[in-house]
């Protein structure tokens, strides 16, 4: 039995479906740039990168945990109040992880302020349980929650490495660019601490993605005209 | 009088849920095309943070703080790790509630809020008022100013951004930043546009 089990659990590690899972949330299909999902954390967050991987990790497990936890009863959730169990579960891991940071690590707990439990109404924990978990096997929700949590990771992690270094010329509290009021050359860019700079970061970040991948981009609701060869402007 | 009036203006300008907290980002980015449904949208999210908001402060202050049970004669008790659970329980049933008696009494007003209603529940705007609520220990009164002036500027900046939105589809955007990537940008332009509002002493 366990040998079954051992195999069963290597193959569906292993297998071509669990990375495709896994990786593309990544770029392919990432939770932020593409569904749109999850971004008010995302951007709350990053002005510090130890603030940004804690609050990364936090969303992942939660993510992972109750994608596992709902798609194991998905067969005995009457649909109508399908909604408030995937709430409740979600919101119990939710309480468990800031009860965790609480005790483990104060001082960020304190930073993330309100955050931690907006992980609750974090559209991506709600959206993969609505999307995924509902329609497919725990194992497999567990790693799509993995992977939805990476892809927001990566957002989180990039968003908070331009902030933190081009702010405070700090990169994890560790000195990158010395700064001119200690004597260095680095005059910190105010701007990138202030909330406005997530939303220019994440724009760009999505303008580098779709550069990179055209069948993302949308469709523009009007085209400009051409101007037609040797008029020139004239009409 | 005083402090409820800059509380009332600190909420819908300087400490504006969604451009300096980012908070309903996710329906901020995806309602935000036409002005009337923004509109529709933004009222249905001050009406039900003027609600909840106090609510979840009165169950906040009789069950869940610390010593909050003694009126029972427990005391010791501190549950206050169950204000997660407790909040985003009282939202889901009073916009149930909500749409049960627009529905019965102002079918007008429910048939033109009608989707935007359940969305409000995972709405991070409405959780993320209560628990600033919590955080700062505002009793009831401050939490009905806090309730309608975070609602009332998240309206106020959902509308805007709707407005900016509807001119720009007739401009020409480099191809990969169509659609979602220009938003953001024009957000955090607004965002920047908001912050000056900081320098207000109040």
């Amino acid at each position: 039995m366990s040998a079954v089990l051992d195999n069963d659990v290597k193959n569906s590690i292993l297998n071509e479906e669990t990375k495709k899972v896994l990786t593309a949330p990544l770029i392919n299909n990432n939770p932020i740039t593409l569904q749109v999902l999850g971004i008010c954390s995302a951007l709350a967050v990053t002005s510090q990168m130890s603030t940004s991987l804690i609050m990364a990790l936090a969303l992942t497990s939660v993510t992972a945990c109750s994608s596992a936890a709902i798609s194991a009863i998905r067969n005995h959730i009457p649909g109508s109040i399908r909604i408030i169990v995937q709430m409740i579960i979600i919101a119990s891991l939710v309480i468990v992880v800031d009860q965790i940071l609480k005790a483990f690590a104060y001082d960020v707990s304190k930073k993330l302020s309100v955050f931690v439990g907006l992980i609750i109404t974090n559209c991506i924990v709600m959206g993969r349980a609505e999307a995924y978990a509902m329609k497919n096997p725990p194992l497999a929700s567990f790693m799509d929650g993995i992977g939805n949590g990476l892809g927001y990771s990566l957002i989180l992690v990039i968003v908070a490495f331009f902030r933190e270094t081009l702010g405070s010329g700090k990169l994890l509290g560790f000195e990158v660019f010395q700064l001119v009021k200690d004597g260095g050359w680095y005059e910190p860019n105010g701007l990138m601490l202030l909330p406005p700079s997530a939303f220019f970061i994440i724009g760009l970040i999505i303008w580098v993605f779709r550069q990179i991948k055209p069948n993302q981009r949308e469709k523009a609701d009007f085209k400009i005209m051409p101007i037609a060869h040797g008029e020139g402007g004239h009409h | 009088m005083q402090a409820y009036i800059s509380l009332f203006v600190k909420a819908v300008f300087i400490e504006n849920l969604a451009l300096s907290f980012f908070l309903g980002m996710c329906t901020f980015l995806a309602v935000s095309k036409k002005i009337a449904t923004a509109m529709g949208l933004g009222i249905a999210v001050l009406v039900v943070q003027t609600i909840t908001v106090p609510a979840n402060n009165l169950v906040y202050h009789a069950l869940l703080k610390e010593d909050a049970l003694s009126w029972l004669g427990i005391s010791g008790v501190d549950l206050s790790f169950l204000a997660l659970l407790s909040c985003i329980g009282m939202i889901a049933a009073l916009v149930q509630i909500l749409e049960m008696i627009l529905d019965k009494f102002f079918p007008a007003l429910y048939s033109a809020l009608g989707i935007f209603l359940p969305l409000i529940t995972v709405n991070c705007a409405i959780l993320g008022g209560s628990l600033f609520m919590i955080e700062r220990d505002y009793n009831f009164a401050e939490s009905v100013t806090y309730g309608v002036g975070s609602g009332l500027g998240w309206a106020l900046a959902i509308t805007v951004i709707a407005g900016v939105r509807e001119k720009l589809k007739y401009s020409d955007i480099p191809d990969g930043l169509q659609g979602l990537g220009i938003t953001f940008i024009t957000a955090g332009l607004m965002s920047l546009g908001f912050m000056a509002f900081s320098g207000i002493q109040l």
